[in-house]
């Protein structure tokens, strides 16, 4: 702890975003392993020094590596970090925009020739002749199961 | 173009199976932290001269006398010291000297010299996790090889090359 609560509120707020190194996924302010503790003291001391935050990152990443940033820095060798799940958004995205475009509505079915009407008058009998442009037969033929 | 379509599914699996498979046999592992000391100067050690004297490749072994693995490791060292007469030098970590000491004295001490490091500042410096991890510093003082965990038989592979091949 530090006595200058601007200081110590810095040093929280790094410390929330240095990784412990032995706790696969905690912040060195969340876990109670030995390493976390004298890295967060080496937070304070380096503050306490003058130290802006950029320095104490520095600090930690001179010793420890890119590992300890929670928030891994913007650079060639985490691109595919960065940018892979972006990147699989908008070709997904896109992908989908394309068959739905190729996927246009089925074109109505030809009408009935004179032929099949004929039939189809003789098969469901005179009450249920259809109407002679009617190309819908679901509403004459279908009445639904419940009436 | 359709056609083809239906095999991306079987290509992506593919891919994946690829990554996988590479994974589990090149010995990856996704566990370890790296480390940023490698092919950098060492830093500083708690001696009165705290640069190692270039001229001989030099093993730095932190460990601690309540370290269960650094006792599994420290048959290796007596090894290294004896049959390779390897400089390693000992800081115990998070130890109280006396403790270090009587362990030393017990199992025998495979060390050039001793340091103490009590409260892990040495230890931050040299981008240690915990105990024990062992560097390999090169005649010029460069850290070359960087182990976290206990020394095996395993990693004599990487070590004896440098260890004779730098003095």
């Amino acid at each position: 702890m530090l006595p200058d609560p601007a200081l110590e509120a810095r040093a929280r707020e790094i410390g929330r975003a240095l990784r412990c190194v032995v706790c696969q996924n905690q912040s060195i302010d969340d876990s109670s392993a030995e390493v976390a503790h004298d890295m967060r003291r080496a937070v304070r001391e380096r503050l306490a020094a003058g130290d802006s935050d950029a320095a104490v990152f520095a600090f930690m990443t001179a010793r420890y590596g890119d590992y300890v940033l929670l928030k891994p820095p913007f650079k060639t060798g985490t691109l595919v970090l960065w940018l892979g799940g972006p990147l699989v958004l908008l070709l997904a995205g896109g992908g989908l925009l394309l068959a739905a475009r190729k996927r246009r509505p089925p074109p109505p079915p030809a009408p009935l020739s004179e032929e099949e009407r004929a039939r189809l008058d003789s098969l469901l009998g005179p009450r249920h002749s259809v109407a002679p442009h009617d190309h819908e037969m679901s509403a004459t033929v279908w009445r639904g199961p419940s009436r | 173009m359709n056609r083809a379509l239906f095999l991306l599914p079987l290509l992506m699996l593919a891919v994946l199976a690829g990554f996988f498979g590479w994974s589990l046999l090149s010995g990856r592992d996704p566990a370890s932290i790296g480390s940023a000391m490698v092919n950098r100067p060492a830093p500083a050690l708690p001696f009165a001269e705290p640069r190692l004297k270039a001229g001989k490749p030099v093993l730095v072994n932190f460990f601690a006398s309540w370290c269960t693995p650094c006792l599994a490791e420290h048959p290796l060292f007596m090894r290294l010291k004896e049959r390779e007469g390897a400089t390693i030098v000992g800081i115990a970590w998070k130890d109280k000297p006396e403790a270090a000491r009587a362990w030393l004295a017990k199992l025998g001490d495979p060390y050039a010299r001793v340091g103490f490091d009590q409260d892990g500042k040495v230890g931050l410096d040299w981008g240690l996790s915990g105990v024990p991890e062992t560097y390999l510093i090169d005649a010029q003082g460069v850290v070359r090889l960087h182990f976290r965990g206990p020394l095996t038989e395993r990693d004599l592979a990487a070590i004896l090359p440098l260890l004779r091949g730098g003095s």
